[in-house]
């Protein structure tokens, strides 16, 4: 079984970083929790709502309108321009096409890339690609927003910076972010440190400890 | 939905090499179905083409008749009993019979010759050429002007000739509103002058070409034929049996139908193996739109689009490459008997519609397994 016994909550106003080795069930939690993955047992709610009593439909709708996804792969879609790409969430919220693509065009501003609109996905660099998903995970203002590894191919520099701008421009008192993470260099920005392993918690600390205990202070 | 539509669309067109392919497939299975049946057309269509150009409302014939082509000579009496039917407004004799030709320059030339009733003229051909009298004058033949004119090294009005050791000379040129089908040149004279001219039997009338007083009378001329032994047809009728018998005593039929199906199984596996491919070359990207929230219904609408875009789209231009190459053709060769009609048309969208739904079936099939979490996972 990839995860047992997992319970924990997620607060607004918050960053939860996800760490453990590979294999220790992170991105199966965080499935489940995004409501793509159903598990065998136990409950997931989210702002009261135990969103796998949900039919497959209303959970679908549930996703678009409360999540947020950042893939690890960024899955752009390189035969729609940067505008498309972010406009997509709102296009399946069936938002007319030319209003989507305006608020495109802010959000893609607020990442910095509105210059890059017009261009498909294949002409940016690996973090402006990343900048387009985040762009695309925060257009329909989400409640909750999940990353999955989202510096692992960056380098530590503009990862840093990704993460930096997270945190400084998304976060919200209304909005939760939860980020999967290998990345040692970025707990920092962490509020809170949840540490799997097995599938199971092994810990849930603020960042400060977690730096602290890795430093061999008490 | 039109913005989800728009994004399955962009998806699908902004990948020309694949797009391109998918079209190649449908157009050309779209062209070849409809070259193929068109042709079937043109060919049933031309078998008719005496009964056609003649236009009499009820044929009268042997039973054992075929092909408007192959008459089977019927006793002259049989003339004077259809005549006598309650309901029949008028009867006529028609010959149509081969002979052989032979031309100022001594070649041979086999011909089809009309022989048109005496007194009525009953079925005669539209003239450009001439005075339909001079017909009656000696020796007069009428020729038609269609592809096959040129066998007669383009007579002119005068133009003499022998057929069966008998002269002959062209008092008139005619058009006709469909040219035959066996690449012989036509000619037409009066019943008399082909009885005279041509047979070689006791019997010389082929047909009976009878109008009947209305068209309630119709069934009652053909019932009162049948019980004489013989066969009444209205036009369509007869069209139709000919039709039948080349569909169906010929290998023609079976032929062209191989032919169709063959281009359907083709155009069916170059769409459906490019579609099939395109969608799985899209599988992880369909999937990302599950799991940001894309309704299994969507994404079947978003694949549904794109195999009715591309079938609907190959379609046309199947078609319209298929019009094109037959007006090429008939620049070269006038007489080029393919025809499209709206059931060869009707015939290829219900096929194309096939392929676009095997197509788009496998492709749902496999978006709608695919699981969000996989992409999830990378």
């Amino acid at each position: 079984m990839a995860v047992q016994d997992v319970s924990f909550e997620a607060y607004f106003g918050e960053i939860l970083f996800v760490v453990g080795p590979s294999g220790s069930g992170k991105t199966t939690m965080l499935s489940m929790v995004s409501g793509i993955l159903r598990p065998n047992a136990g409950r997931v709610e989210i702002e009261g709502t135990d969103i796998w009593t949900l039919s497959a439909d209303r959970l679908a709708e549930f996703r678009l309108h409360k999540l947020g996804f950042v893939f690890q792969d960024y899955h752009l879609f390189p035969r729609l321009t940067t505008a498309e790409n972010v406009a997509i969430p709102l296009i399946l919220q069936r938002r007319n096409w030319d209003e989507a693509i305006d608020e495109a065009l802010r959000d893609l501003k607020i990442v910095g890339l509105e210059s890059r609109a017009g261009l498909p996905p294949v002409k940016l660099s690996g973090g402006e690609q990343q900048r387009v998903a985040i762009a695309r995970a925060i257009i329909s203002r989400p409640d909750v927003l999940v990353f999955d590894e989202p510096t692992a191919s960056l380098d530590g520099d503009t990862g840093r910076s990704v993460i930096s701008f997270v945190r400084d421009q998304l976060l919200t008192d209304r909005r939760c972010i939860v980020i999967i993470t290998h990345d040692a260099r970025i707990f920092e920005f962490a509020d809170r440190i949840m540490n799997m392993e097995d599938g199971k918690v092994k810990s849930i600390q603020t960042a400060t400890a977690l730096t602290r205990e890795a430093a061999g202070e008490p | 939905m039109i913005g989800i539509l728009t994004i399955a669309y962009k998806l699908l067109v902004n990948d020309r090499a694949k797009f391109a392919a998918l079209l190649v497939g449908i157009t050309f299975a779209v062209f070849l179905m409809i070259q193929m049946t068109s042709l079937f057309a043109g060919i049933l269509n031309r078998s008719s083409a005496t009964v056609i150009n003649i236009g009499a409302k009820i044929w009268v014939m042997d039973p054992a008749i075929q092909t408007v082509a192959n008459s089977i000579p019927m006793p002259d009496y049989v003339l004077d009993e259809v005549r006598s039917i309650p309901g029949v407004k008028y009867a006529v004799p028609l010959y149509s019979g081969g002979g052989l030709a032979k031309l100022s320059n001594g070649a041979y030339q086999a011909v089809n010759v009309m022989g048109l009733d005496d007194s009525s003229l009953f079925g005669r051909p539209r003239l450009i050429e001439g005075n339909i009298q001079d017909i009656f004058a000696e020796n007069g033949f009428i020729v038609v002007k269609d592809a096959e004119f040129a066998k007669l090294l383009n007579p002119s009005i005068g133009t003499e000739f022998e057929l069966n050791d008998h002269r002959g000379r062209i008092v008139g040129i005619a058009q006709v509103a469909t040219s035959g089908l066996f690449g012989v040149p036509s000619l037409y004279t009066t019943y008399s002058r082909a009885r005279q001219y041509l047979p070689n039997a006791r019997f010389t009338l082929s047909y009976i070409l009878v109008e009947p007083k209305s068209e309630a009378d119709v069934r009652n001329i053909e019932r009162a034929v049948g019980d004489m032994g013989y066969l009444a047809l209205t036009k369509d009728e007869f069209m139709s049996k000919i039709s039948s018998f080349y569909m169906f005593q010929t290998g023609l039929g079976t032929n062209m139908l191989l032919m169709t199906v063959i281009s359907f199984i083709v155009g069916l596996s170059i769409s459906g193996q490019t579609f099939y491919t395109f969608i799985l070359e899209n599988l992880e990207k369909f999937g990302a739109l599950k799991a940001i929230g894309a309704k299994g219904s969507e994404l079947v609408s978003m694949i549904l689009f794109q195999a009715t875009f591309t079938a609907l789209t190959g379609y046309g231009l199947g078609i319209g490459l298929c019009a094109l190459l037959i007006g090429l053709a008939r620049l070269r060769i006038p007489d080029y008997a393919a025809i499209i009609t709206f059931s060869n048309i009707g015939l290829a969208f219900v096929m194309v519609v096939v392929i676009a739904a095997i197509s788009s079936y496998f492709g749902v099939r496999r978006v709608l397994l695919i699981e969000p979490f996989d992409i999830f996972r990378g």
